[in-house]
């Protein structure tokens, strides 16, 4: 912030500048107990109660991928926000801003799939808003959606509860949505059948916490990859991580594009995974229910916690040596999600 | 992704760290020249592996960050020109120069166009003819053939509004300066594998004979580094001092003859300026004097003029290896990826972006 006096593509990256962005500007502004927690989802005290709240808007570029398109991936983001909090997601708002001379055809493709993906997962959508803009004004169609789910009376998931002793678990392969949709932008001439892993991540979570009570964390690596939300995780609760690249499930396809384009997979999106910070006894508990799952057949367990001195996250890599995950910092993938 | 797996090997890494082990009853200074390399020693942990054996010291093989900030600026004030088109690789926009930077000077609306291939440059000439495209080419000998072929496309194709602004580098010259300058006692080198699929081996020799100093030209993947070292070890181990090649998949002792040709019909050598390591006789390349109508040094005639590098920023020093990048005070501080201060930030294969990165000490 202090260095740049515009807004650059990579404050909204997920990574250091977004961070900073948060941290400095808008935290600041809007600063509360609720807020400051910086989990997925806002926790909300009612009535005895606890309700989770979140909200998210999707820019995705181009709007239709293999494995999704933008309709699904703005209900699906919401509901695993919710999710992440250990929450049972129920109703959800659309908001829609649509650029002038936006083919009906296309929304109507888009409002299908949300209906579909509202329907599979039983979340109603309850509220919405238009909004349509001059030519030139955006690109295409941009989507807001918020939510609210209920919180079962002792689960308490949140960025900042990881402890020593908890292990880290990823429900499968990373990166996947992020080559998916790069695979099918213009000027990325590569040939792909990757798909998305776009999914609602609601019923895996809720065999998960029907199975142990410690479950500590809960984080879907969307933006900035699994290197961004481990570091957050790092952050929030004062830790150092230790993760193994050996360990990591990564795709070939997404290995190979990786190469080719100088990306590094921790940084990349995935849309339909989880990782999860469980106590060292639970784990294979918590494992066992997540291989149960179609979305969590490959889960596996990539790390630990490995002090509490130092907050950072370092990876054993695949030939022996350590060396530091940061923050991604600088122009990440724009318009991803 | 089976053949790169194999470069790898958990395995066969852990026996080549053990070798090396045994032969490192004292820790070594050895040099990796290029760029590439240090970013693998990083992203790989080598670096932290060996820390106890081997003090791997950065060298100055990132084409951006020898770039002096006068060429920078030379760069800028051709994209300032009325008529001009700037086609440059993306590495070079974020470069500070004394004042500005070719970003800053695409933000002030400067056409200034980003390209993936050197022939990209052309296809803009051909759209636009009315005005003179500049390429502006940075690199070591690895890219020079591809710029020289590129000249010669142009010819071929009879466009008249293409012109090349060499800042191009030779990597040998470097290394003797460096030698030369004496300030660190190197004891190997872990040389660049792309220079040597070009150049071949021999233009190393006079490092090994002259000082002594055994060389490997290297390949980029952890194994062919561990290689790489064991090998230099073993020569330190029976007192020999010769250039091998360890990246025998790419490289052979002639180089690669096409390149050089193409090098040589297009490029002679001159005396240019390198950050760090100032005046260096004969390591850059200009284009021969039958191509001066290709020439934007000679189009353009842009005086240099002394500048001051960024103060506090001791890339030039990390350049030379004599001090690392968590050395400098405005690193990770007020000199970051996204707002650089000095090259080594900007590029991708600089020290400090790698350091940053993947960096195992704290900052």
């Amino acid at each position: 912030m202090r260095d740049c006096s515009k807004i650059l593509i990579a404050h909204g990256g997920g990574g250091g500048l977004s961070y900073q962005l948060i941290k400095e500007l808008f935290l600041p502004a809007f600063e509360n107990p609720v807020s400051k927690k910086l989990d997925d989802a806002a926790c909300l005290p009612l009535q005895g109660k606890r309700i989770a709240f979140s909200t998210d808007s999707y820019v995705v570029k181009p709007l239709f991928f293999l494995g999704g398109d933008i309709g699904k991936l703005a209900v699906c983001g919401t509901i695993n926000d919710l999710a992440m909090m250990g929450a049972e997601p129920l109703y959800i708002s659309a908001a829609f801003i649509i650029e002038e001379g936006f083919p009906l055809d296309t929304l109507k493709r888009v409002i299908n799939s949300m209906k579909e993906i509202a329907k599979e997962t039983g979340v109603l959508i309850v509220t919405g808003d238009t909004k349509v803009v001059e030519k030139g004004s955006l690109d295409q169609i941009f989507i807001n959606t918020a939510g609210i789910g209920y919180i079962d009376g002792d689960l308490n998931i949140s960025g900042s509860n990881a402890k020593v002793g908890d292990v880290v678990i990823l429900s499968g392969t990373i990166g996947d949505h992020g080559i998916a949709v790069l695979s099918q932008r213009d000027g990325f001439k590569f040939e792909s059948r990757l798909k998305s892993d776009c999914a609602p991540l609601n019923k895996l979570v809720s065999k998960m916490v029907e199975k142990s009570k410690n479950i500590h964390v809960l984080r879907d690596p969307t933006r900035g990859g699994i290197a961004t939300t481990l570091n957050e995780i790092s952050l929030q609760s004062g830790i150092e991580i230790l993760i193994k690249e050996k360990d990591i499930p990564i795709r070939d396809e997404v290995r190979a594009a990786c190469e080719i384009l100088g990306l590094d997979p921790l940084n990349l999106p995935s849309e339909g995974k989880l990782i999860a910070f469980v106590s060292g006894e639970d784990a294979h508990l918590v494992l066992q229910a997540m291989r149960e799952d179609p979305l969590g057949k490959d889960a596996t367990i990539i790390g630990e916690v490995s002090g509490n001195t130092q907050s950072r996250v370092l990876l054993e890599t695949i030939i022996g040596g350590t060396r530091i995950v940061n923050l991604p910092e600088g122009d990440l993938l724009p318009r991803i999600c | 992704m089976e053949y790169l797996d194999k470069l790898r090997d958990r395995k066969l890494a852990d026996g080549l760290v053990k070798k090396i082990r045994t032969l490192t009853p004292k820790r070594h200074n050895f040099m990796e020249v290029c760029g590439t390399h240090t970013v693998t020693i990083l992203k790989s942990g080598i670096k932290d592996l060996l820390r106890d054996e081997i003090n791997l010291i950065s060298g100055p093989g990132c084409p951006v960050c020898v770039t002096s900030t006068q060429d920078v600026d030379k760069a800028i004030s051709i994209a300032r020109m009325d008529g001009v088109i700037l086609a440059t690789f993306g590495d070079m926009l974020k470069v500070p120069g004394s004042s500005s930077s070719l970003q800053r000077e695409k933000a002030e609306g400067r056409n200034i166009r980003v390209i993936y291939s050197s022939l990209d440059a052309l296809k803009i000439a051909r759209e636009n003819p009315k005005k003179m495209v500049v390429l502006l080419a940075i690199g070591f000998e690895t890219t020079a053939p591809t710029i020289a072929s590129t000249l010669l496309t142009a010819i071929r194709m009879g466009l008249s509004n293409f012109s090349i602004l060499s800042l191009h580098k030779l990597i040998p010259p470097a290394m003797k300066a460096l030698l030369g300058m004496g300030e660190i006692r190197l004891e190997g080198f872990i040389c660049p594998g792309h220079v040597g699929t070009i150049i071949g081996s021999t233009p190393f020799q006079f490092i090994a004979k002259d000082y002594g100093i055994p060389c490997v030209i290297t390949g980029f993947e952890p194994l062919d580094i561990l290689q790489a070292i064991f090998i230099l070890l073993t020569q330190k181990k029976e007192k020999k001092s010769q250039v091998m090649i360890q990246y025998k998949r790419a490289v052979s002792k002639e180089g690669n003859p096409v390149a050089l040709d193409l090098m040589d019909k297009v490029f002679e050598r001159c005396d240019a300026k390198w950050r760090g390591l100032r005046t260096i006789p004969e390591s850059g390349l200009r284009l021969r004097d039958k191509y001066k109508n290709f020439d934007g040094e000679y189009l353009f005639d842009i005086r240099d003029e002394e500048v001051k590098d960024p103060s506090g920023c001791i890339c030039g020093e990390i350049l030379r290896g004599i001090k690392e990048p968590i050395d400098c005070k405005l690193f990770g501080r007020s000199c970051r990826p996204y707002h650089p201060v000095g090259p080594c930030m900007v590029s991708s294969e600089g020290s400090c972006a790698a350091y940053y990165h993947y960096g195992r000490k704290e900052r």
